[in-house]
């Protein structure tokens, strides 16, 4: 085995220890944990975060890629399988290995599509086949098929609501809220908060926890959303086992599989466009603000450019351009999952060239604000250099709005792959992805019976991911957007 | 107010300049005119002197920026990019890969387009903005949790899922209208009526909500206070004095767009096999045909930049504090 790291999974590695960091700087700093605890006062943020952290759960499992050696050896060399898989291939090697021959419905024994069969006393039949691995084991599908889904779905759901509740135990039993240090009290009664916090008393157990005992809040609607996301894995993973749960697409492969990995990349769309952009936004967009003067003429003449070309237009022109150069340096790639996840790079970059000077211009708007500001004034009178207050004082006051558009984009932009690839314009054919799935599917709505299983599983994977992107934004927005008047909002 | 949109007019040269710069290097800098010509003849088997002569009758035979040998003027103006982007400026676009007028082009497939994009627009304005103020009317309430819920649940539908299921269940299911296509004329009404209404209802989530957040901060203000105490009814505080002052905020989005309904849309008309601009640009770039993509760019430039300007004019119709210097 040997690992293989693509470029974006690269930058999703460096996304997580970014992340990671600060997760570690704000959880050092009590004025800007503040915010993200309000965050975790809100219902709909919480469970809606929780969504999410599946989602990326299963995006970092499917970002582990390793090459499989293969068993023949050259010249004493290990020689690896072209095919790049992920450690999510390997968890879910049943449903990616289970392949049927053509379509067959959702939770079907039967294929779609009728066959000449043979009978035991040698006629030929045609009628439909029964699958290679839906539904398999049962003697005779047409009774006995209903009872058995029902059967395997609600152990699933058992098993899965056992396992959501040991995992709840765990967690309440090794995360007991310490009291608050007295300078957080201190900071929560200046800005008009609660002092006491509510659910102190609840967490030191968990019966009354479970029980509902707590207040209501987020804890409750997070132990409820728990138990329901556990209950509906278990259900769905044990009948996956023995059934193609969101039926198969034209190649036999499970749409639940093809699902799952176009998480993955929605994903890097979501989060390594706003990685690629990010600092290009925030430096050219202070620079303009702080600096002003011929700096400020060019950073804003190179946005209005950028912006005045319709995006869609500069994408795909962007995007043709780049197929032609992958399509001409066949040579550089070793594998056809690095040449896909190059096409995925490239087509990260070019939304974030596009989706840049959006938050350049409010960046620099406020910034412009901010330097006339007392505190920057008084800096500049002591003699601080401008390096230092704008990493001082500039850059943490508008931290603010990055954070903001950045989780206000992320849905936009998971949507946006979806229009892109069926365009043509978007993500390679052989990557798996939620434009992809769609674009295969759309043709199969005019057979009769009508092939819906796959657009709808498409459609309803994105609708969640992308209803969990904006609750959540919409939480973090609300925690952190000074304008609002918080002392209004607490009565 | 002269002087100021002369300046306007006069900065936006340099600013479509840019934009030909960077359609004129996406193409070329990344695939040379040799390229160009492979694609257009085919990759395998081209002789030398087949791309050669393609190069030299589209009139691609000439440096790309700069020509070193010639003499004075004409270092600049003996390149591709100034043959084919300076008659532009006059609005000469030239003519198509496959012998077009795009011009000509662009004068017939601008039709369809706006009968489209025009209702689509004003349909949709009045649907959001009547919507956003009943939200405001009831706000925090019930009635106004469940409009924002829906609004951010409409949001977040791939437009994808509105366009094939609107399709499906209007053509197929029910045949009130053909799946795609158009004809002229009044014949046009039973090909539009489907992509406005798809139009209308994909950003009615977002656009509702964004006009609801205005007119909420539009609420909080001294003179919707007094409005009250004079003992106007909410309605009346609503549609007389709230919307009213509104119009900045919500122009400034608006505006813009309005120049730009001339493009159509790139998505919704190559969806509906309908003729127009849209659909034009995205065949065009499937074809890597670089006379209308590029045509295609600077019109939408040129149009987003008259947006602009008719934004500030806008201003001063419904602010008469603004004054434009």
């Amino acid at each position: 085995m040997m690992p293989v790291i693509l470029w974006t999974d690269a930058l999703i590695f460096l996304l997580i220890a970014v992340g990671l960091t600060s997760a570690w700087w704000i959880r050092q700093r009590p004025h800007l944990m503040l915010p993200w605890q309000r965050v975790a006062k809100s219902s709909v943020g919480m469970v809606s975060l929780l969504v999410l952290s599946l989602f990326v759960l299963v995006g970092l499992l499917d970002t582990l890629h390793y090459r499989v050696a293969l068993p023949e050896k050259n010249n004493g060399q290990t020689v690896y399988s072209p095919e790049v898989l992920s450690a999510f291939d390997a968890l879910a090697s049943g449903l990616r290995s289970r392949t049927e021959k053509t379509y067959s419905a959702p939770l079907a024994a039967y294929l779609y599509a009728k066959e000449s069969l043979e009978t035991p006393d040698g006629k030929v039949l045609r009628d439909y086949p029964r699958l290679k691995f839906g539904g398999a084991h049962l003697g005779d599908p047409q009774h006995e098929l209903v009872g058995d889904v029902v059967k395997w779905a609600l152990m699933g759901a058992l098993g899965g609501l056992l396992v959501g509740a040991v995992v709840i135990t765990v967690i309440l039993v090794s995360f007991r809220r310490k009291p608050e240090s007295s300078d957080v009290k201190e900071l929560r009664s200046r800005q008009g908060e609660d002092v006491v916090p509510l659910r102190r008393a609840g967490l030191r157990g968990w019966i009354p926890a479970l029980a509902g005992m707590t207040s209501a809040g987020p804890l409750r609607a997070l132990l409820i959303a728990t138990l329901i996301i556990a209950a509906l894995i278990g259900a769905v993973a044990n009948l996956s086992t023995a059934y193609h749960v969101l039926g198969t697409d034209k190649v036999g492969q499970d749409v639940l599989y093809l699902s799952l990995k176009s998480i993955r990349t929605g994903l890097v769309i979501g989060t390594v466009t706003t990685l690629v952009m990010l600092p290009f936004a925030l430096l050219f967009g202070i620079a303009a603000g702080y600096l002003r003067g011929w700096v400020d003429d060019a950073i804003q003449y190179v946005y209005t450019v950028l912006s005045s070309i319709p995006s869609v237009l500069l994408i795909a022109a962007a995007v043709l351009m780049m197929q032609v150069v992958i399509e001409m340096h066949g040579d550089w790639f070793q594998t056809s999952a690095a040449r896909a996840d190059v096409r995925l790079l490239a087509l990260c970059m070019i939304l974030g060239v596009t989706s840049w000077t959006g938050l350049c211009r409010l960046l620099r708007g406020e910034t412009l604000k901010l330097r006339e500001q007392e505190y920057i004034q008084a800096a500049q009178a002591f003699g601080v250099s401008s390096f230092r207050i704008l990493t001082r004082h500039i850059v943490p006051n508008v931290m603010h709005i990055v954070l903001i558009s950045v989780v206000m984009d992320f849905s936009a932009l998971v949507l946006a792959e979806a229009v892109l690839s069926y365009v043509g314009v978007g993500v390679d054919p052989t990557t798996i992805s939620f434009g992809t799935m769609i674009n295969a599917a759309r043709l199969e709505m005019g057979r009769d019976p009508m092939v819906w299983w796959a657009l709808a599983a498409a459609f309803s994977f994105m609708l969640v991911l992308v209803l969990a992107a904006n609750l959540f934004a919409d939480a973090v927005r609300d925690a952190f957007d000074p304008r609002l008047n918080r002392t209004e909002g607490a009565k | 107010m002269i002087a100021y949109l002369l300046r306007r007019i006069l900065y936006a040269i340099p600013i479509l300049i840019g934009v030909n710069l960077l359609t004129f290097a996406l193409f070329f800098v990344v695939n040379t005119p040799d390229d160009m010509a492979r694609m257009q003849l085919g990759i395998k088997r081209v002789t030398p002197e087949a791309i050669a002569k393609w190069k030299q009758q589209h009139g691609y035979d000439k440096p790309l920026l700069f020509d070193a040998r010639a003499e004075g003027a004409s270092k600049l103006t003996d390149t591709i990019f100034f043959e084919k982007s300076a008659s532009m400026f006059v609005f000469d676009f030239g003519y198509s890969d496959d012998g077009r007028n795009i011009a000509r082009e662009i004068q017939t497939r601008m039709m369809p387009s706006l009968a489209i994009a025009l209702p689509t627009f004003f349909v949709g304005l009045f649907i959001y903005i009547t919507f956003a103020l009943l939200m405001t009317l009831f706000r925090a309430t019930a009635l106004d949790i469940a409009g924002v819920a829906l609004c951010v649940l409409l949001m977040s539908v791939s437009g994808l899922f509105y366009i094939i299921g609107g399709q499906f269940v209007a053509s197929k299911l029910w045949h009130w209208v053909p799946i795609s296509g158009y004809a002229g004329g009044m014949d046009s009404i039973k090909f539009v009526v489907l992509p406005i209404l798809i139009g209308v209802i994909g950003s009615v989530g977002a656009s509702s909500r964004w006009y609801r957040t205005i007119f909420l901060e539009e609420i909080g203000k001294d003179y919707v206070r007094t409005a009250r105490a004079k003992g106007l009814s909410e309605l009346r505080v609503l549609f007389r004095h709230v919307l009213k002052n509104a119009m900045i905020p919500i122009l400034t989005g608006v505006v813009v767009v309005i120049p730009l309904l001339f493009m159509g849309s790139l998505l919704t008309e190559s969806f509906f096999g309908i003729p127009g601009l849209g659909s034009y640009t995205i065949d065009a770039i499937n074809a890597q045909d670089f006379g209308v993509v590029r045509a295609m760019v600077f019109l939408g430039s040129v149009l987003y930049i008259a947006g602009l300007i008719l934004t500030d004019i806008s201003y001063t119709i419904v602010d008469p504090r603004v004054r434009l210097q």
